[in-house]
């Protein structure tokens, strides 16, 4: 969907998607970084299962929501990605104990 | 960077590190006033300027002067003295200056003395059918993305709708080598009529230049359909096709992986109205404004708007309204302050916007959704589930609420309140303004119970909830 421009020189981070390691780049949001990587990364809704990616990547919309590091409905496109972060693809509502 | 704030009180607390909230906080803080500036993002810039500090992009002419303006204002409020913190969400302002803020998994309270809300502008929602496939976002999503990841489209693309901000994305995505198959501009043939009595401010503002020669630098590349009266989304669990019409009878459909919607961008009016603030519909903007004095001064003693929030007036003039707010503020708390006018200088930066407001005022069809086209995206209600409400006894967004939880998820009502409001007026033969908005609350954004629970509680708040 999304390729990396030329020239960009920030650092790698690696993060883990459903435990496959993918390479992102410091300052990558967790949705940014989840649709640079190729892989299948749409959420299902709480209330049809409907599949859904981020629509507005500026913290409005919630349909980024996602498990990062075990806790469930984090806004993606809010959070920055970070070494060895753990992501989950949220199917339907967030679990209790997530 | 992701600390609690320092202090519980300040003189001045400004919510939004965009060209508003930037220019506001380096005023007040250079005027001595102990400033707090508060920002749900990792770095300022808010969206106009996003990344402003961490870009890969750095070719200047790639992302244009307009937005590299934004280092020095951005620099300016870094030095000024004042405490600034990103990541952080505001989700409470009440009418005693009291703000609920949410930083690194935990809450506090801070009080101040002035609130400058410069929380901005969100886009437009585009409720046409399909828009909730993945593979449909904003064109300001794809901004957001090509300035912060420095990512741009490389697969079949689709840009769709009008304003200058989709100029500007198609341009900026051809400049990184990114790929658009085709633009579809949805400006309706009828208000190129309409917004010729407010040409003259137009031609003489830096949007005309500047605006026809981002369009010619697209046409130039990429094939552009004029006059679409008529848009979907097509696809099974994701996009594969758009269709169009346009005014004319043509009818084609594309195959694309990725359709970037844009109708213009509306106030954030959910910590606002939250806080109590009163609001009118804007017939020329179509979305609520705020009731302001000259000095973005609201009907909440203490609290002002500046920015897009205040209405819609585009990046130079919210450095302005910025400015503006944050004299008054100065003059409030010392009163010895020497404030300058800047009135000459909101009239130059504003001039020009009525007729981008009108020219793009977008066409009823993309903002009045009909049969299965979903209006709220979070509960996923149809237009159809709305109208049949209303013929059962809703009568405004309010009321609905109780018969299809529309505005009751996660994106409280951003994505579907003006479409509620609009589409319940119209079926009730009555004006956006009688109808009337979603009364919003605070939090105005999610928290999680435990920070609530943890927040200090005082000897009085415990006993009003003890019983005995």
């Amino acid at each position: 969907m999304f390729k990396r421009v030329d020239g960009d020189g920030r650092g790698s981070v690696t993060i883990h998607v459903e435990g496959q390691a993918i390479a992102a780049r410091e300052g990558d949001t967790v949705s940014a970084a989840l649709l640079a990587s190729g892989l299948d990364v749409r959420r299902a809704t709480a209330v049809s299962g409907a599949r859904r990616l981020p629509y507005c990547m500026m913290g409005v919309c919630f349909d980024c929501l996602v498990t990062i590091d075990g806790v469930g409905n984090r806004q993606g496109c809010l959070v920055p990605v970070a070494e060895g972060m753990q992501i989950e693809i949220q199917k339907g509502k967030r679990e209790i104990g997530k | 960077m992701s600390a609690a704030p320092k202090q519980d009180q300040y003189d001045v607390v400004v919510i939004g590190a965009g060209p508003a909230g930037l220019a506001a906080t380096a005023m007040t803080a250079e005027a001595g006033l102990s400033t707090l500036l508060l920002d749900e993002n990792a770095g300022p810039g808010g969206q106009v300027w996003r990344a402003i500090n961490s870009t890969p992009v750095k070719t200047e002419a790639l992302l244009g002067v307009d937005y590299w303006s934004g280092a020095e204002i951005a620099r300016a409020a870094r030095d000024s003295g004042a405490e600034i913190i990103h990541r952080a969400t505001v989700w409470s302002l009440d009418r005693d200056l009291e703000i609920g803020v949410s930083v690194g998994g935990g809450s506090a309270f801070v009080r101040a003395k002035r609130v400058i809300i410069a929380t901005g502008a969100q886009e437009r929602p585009f409720p046409i059918p399909g828009w909730t496939l993945p593979g449909v976002m904003t064109a300001g999503a794809a901004q957001t993305m090509l300035k912060s990841s420095g990512l741009v489209p490389d697969c079949p693309t689709v840009l769709a709708g009008q304003g200058p901000l989709l100029w500007l994305l198609a341009a900026q995505i051809l400049r990184l080598g990114g790929r658009i198959d085709r633009v579809l501009d949805t400006t309706p043939r009828a208000n190129y009529i309409a917004a010729l009595p407010h040409a003259f401010g137009f031609l003489t503002s830096p949007y005309f230049s500047k605006g026809l020669a981002m369009m010619r630098e697209v046409r130039a590349k990429v094939r552009v359909t004029s006059g679409v009266t008529e848009l979907a989304a097509e696809g099974d669990g994701t996009l594969s096709a758009i269709s169009y019409a346009t005014a004319s009878g043509k009818r084609e459909r594309l195959p694309a992986e990725l359709l970037l919607l844009h109708q213009g961008v509306v106030p954030n009016v959910n910590l606002a109205m939250a806080a109590g603030i009163e609001h009118r519909w804007n017939e020329r903007q179509l979305c609520w404004t705020p009731v302001l004095d000259a000095f973005g001064n609201s009907s909440v003693a203490g609290i002002a708007i500046a920015g897009d929030g205040a209405g819609i007036g585009g990046a130079q003039a919210a450095v302005v309204r910025g400015r503006r707010a944050a004299g008054d503020a100065i003059k409030a708390l010392r009163p010895q302050a020497k404030i300058v006018d800047l009135s000459a200088e909101l009239a130059r930066a504003e001039r020009g916007r009525a007729f981008l407001d009108v020219l793009f005022q977008p066409a009823r069809q993309f903002r009045i959704p009909q049969g299965d086209t979903i209006v709220c995206r979070c509960e996923e209600i149809t237009a159809k589930d709305v109208l049949d409400s209303v013929a059962i006894g809703a009568t405004g967004p309010n009321q609905l609420k109780a018969y299809r939880r529309t505005g009751m998820g996660p994106c409280q009502g951003r994505l579907c309140g003006l479409t509620v409001t609009e589409l319940m007026a119209e079926a009730r033969g009555k004006s956006p303004q009688e109808i009337g908005y979603y009364r919003l609350r605070a939090p105005v954004k999610p928290i999680m119970l435990s920070e609530l629970a943890s927040l200090p509680k005082s000897e009085e708040s415990i006993k009003a909830v003890v019983r005995g």
